[in-house]
């Protein structure tokens, strides 16, 4: 009688436990990137680690920062190559794209595992069943070393959606609807289960889009169950053999919310925080200077096909920036390979290398005092970008690209 | 663990840590004194400047919320603040902080202002408001992670176990 979180902690604790238990438990994957590798490595040797327990179960990924832009970066990246080399650990380099991009693409993600990822984002994984959940550095060096990690086993908040989504509206508009709804520490210390006939009908990328937001609530995991088309994503990527977990029926849930998602509309998430979410009914209209299609939220093909459809044969508008970061090498390849590169750089767009792009506020399209981004990431907090006298707007790829050819926030519905 | 003392930085509710210390410091150095001198400095320019060693940050609800930057927890010591009392923490700042020996402490905070001066006594789990005569006391952490903090962080509960000693 469990939710998902605790038969997968289960399962790993070699015990029956339910939630508000603490459990050291077995860790089957970890992940680090180019902003918190640099602490991993010190929290290492100041642990005085000689060697990790398994090194083919850690990826170390340069996305944030990357190409480096200046000589100090270039030397942390340095660095981790080095600690990569030396352990024996795979490093993603330059180019190889997002890290919540490239861990399930790779098939490191895999359902009824447990994950830890020193990145926020983790929670991705959650959409392939994973229970993966994002720490710091220090715990992220101790598992290195021990193999483990510790957990307060969680309670679950069940999100049940039902319906079919509208056109023109997708997986970001339940997620930002999600984040409007549960508030940005709605869900603290919790595992999100999130599941129902909308979700159901969604491709796993579309379903990442989703888990990837499970943190914008405070939850620690964002989970859906297993399914045909998670057994059919990972047919040709999966590393080692996997079992999903499905709920029982008798699991315990702190509540369980329910929504129909065939009136949703298109939602955009206002500057500074992302729960501060409204319909795009209430603020379409705003001007934008700068539109940004990427990141580990809504970086993916698919992503790219939809702002592809709609800026083809357009132009991006007189004034407006449109940047855009094809989150992994798969992604930027098999998107040149079906023309959407081409479609995006003739309608005025600016492609970067497959990284986080300008998301965090390191590089590639940081805003100036006063101007308004429309951006597919997941978060829009003052200062995020690079610059706290910017204004960043969150969205879909749709209504991120139907904006930017209109040079303010628009409905994608009107062409789609 | 001592009992603390110092002078209440008030800040409101969800403050993330992209304010504690914005991502385009943080991928540049890993000198958190250098990074300390751009602490909150999104919200409150000049914070750095305020601070007297052993000042606490007083907050509202989910200090922390955001990215699982180290550097958070890390910065905010380096700066001098002795702890961070809050009503309520992000779930992975709550535990780097533990980690890296930064302590955290839970309660009720609306009664505290800007200036107030506090004493904290960790072992009790009392907040003492000596400028206005008060005690409040604070929720106790879970033992797993007095453990940590009692051994100095988690790199040093390692040093000392070899490994997890936490059941």
């Amino acid at each position: 009688m469990g939710t998902i979180a605790e038969k997968i902690l289960s399962a790993h604790a070699g015990k029956d436990v339910k939630q508000g238990d603490i459990i050291v438990c077995p860790v089957d994957f970890m992940m680090s990137q180019d902003g918190t590798t640099p602490l991993t490595i010190r929290a290492f040797k100041d642990m005085q680690g000689k060697k990790f327990k398994d090194p083919s179960s850690y990826v170390i990924v340069i996305d944030h920062n990357a190409p480096s832009p200046m000589e100090s970066v270039s030397n942390l990246h340095r660095e981790m190559r080095s600690f990569a080399t030396q352990f024996g650990a795979r490093l993603f380099d330059v180019g190889e794209g997002v890290c919540h991009v490239i861990v399930p693409e790779q098939g490191y993600a895999l359902p009824g595992s447990v994950i830890i990822g020193a990145d926020s984002h983790t929670c991705t994984y959650g959409a392939l069943n994973s229970f993966a959940t994002g720490v710091g550095s220090t715990d992220l060096a101790a598992a290195l070393i021990s193999g483990k990690t510790w957990f307060k086993v969680p309670s679950t908040i069940k999100l049940r959606y039902d319906g079919k989504l509208p056109t023109g509206v997708y997986s970001k508009d339940i997620a930002l609807r999600m984040t409007g709804r549960l508030t940005a520490n709605g869900a603290t210390y919790k595992a999100l289960e999130i599941e129902g006939e909308a979700i159901d009908a969604l491709s796993v990328d579309a379903r990442m889009t989703i888990s990837n937001l499970a943190v914008e609530t405070g939850a620690k995991v964002g989970l859906m169950r297993c399914d045909e088309k998670t057994i059919e994503y990972l047919r040709t990527r999966a590393r080692s053999s996997f079992k999903g977990v499905d709920p029982d029926p008798d699991a315990k849930y702190e509540a369980v919310l329910k929504e129909d998602v065939s009136k949703l509309s298109p939602q955009i998430a206002c500057p500074p925080d992302v729960d501060n979410v409204l319909p795009i009914e209430k603020i379409e209209g705003k001007e934008v200077n700068q539109v940004f299609i990427g990141t580990c939220t809504n970086g993916r093909v698919e992503d790219l096909r939809i702002a592809a459809k709609i800026l083809d044969g357009k132009q991006v508008a007189k004034g407006v920036r449109l940047i855009v970061s094809p989150a992994s090498k798969e992604v930027l390849l098999s998107a040149m390979e079906c023309g959407i590169i081409q479609k995006l750089v003739k309608a005025g767009a600016s492609v970067t290398t497959p990284s986080c792009g300008p998301c965090v506020g390191t590089c590639n399209g940081i805003p100036s005092d006063e101007e308004v981004v429309l951006s597919t990431a997941n978060r829009n907090f003052r200062g995020r970008m690079g610059n706290s006298k910017s204004h960043i707007f969150l969205s879909s790829p749709a209504t991120a690209a139907y904006s930017a050819i209109k040079g303010f926030i628009a409905d994608p519905r009107e062409v789609l | 663990m001592d009992q603390l003392s110092g002078k209440a930085r008030k800040f409101g509710d969800n403050i993330n840590t992209d304010y504690i210390i914005a991502g385009k410091y943080k991928f540049k150095s890993t000198d958190m004194n250098d990074m300390a001198k751009h602490l909150m400095e999104d919200v409150r320019p000049g914070f750095i400047d305020e601070i007297v060693k052993g000042d606490f940050i007083v907050a509202g609800h989910n200090f922390g919320m955001g990215s699982s930057r180290e550097q958070a927890p890390l910065v905010i010591k380096a700066a001098g603040i002795s702890a961070v009392i809050a009503k309520d923490f992000a779930r992975i700042f709550y535990r780097n902080s533990i980690n890296v020996g930064l302590p955290v402490i839970e309660c009720d905070t609306d009664s505290i202002d800007e200036g107030d001066a506090l004493k904290v006594d960790l072992e009790e789990g009392i907040v003492h408001n000596v400028t206005k005569g008060k005690k409040i006391k604070a929720t106790p952490l879970p033992p797993v992670m007095v453990k940590i903090l009692k051994d100095g962080g988690l790199a040093e509960h390692f040093q000392k176990h070899g490994g997890f000693k936490l059941e």
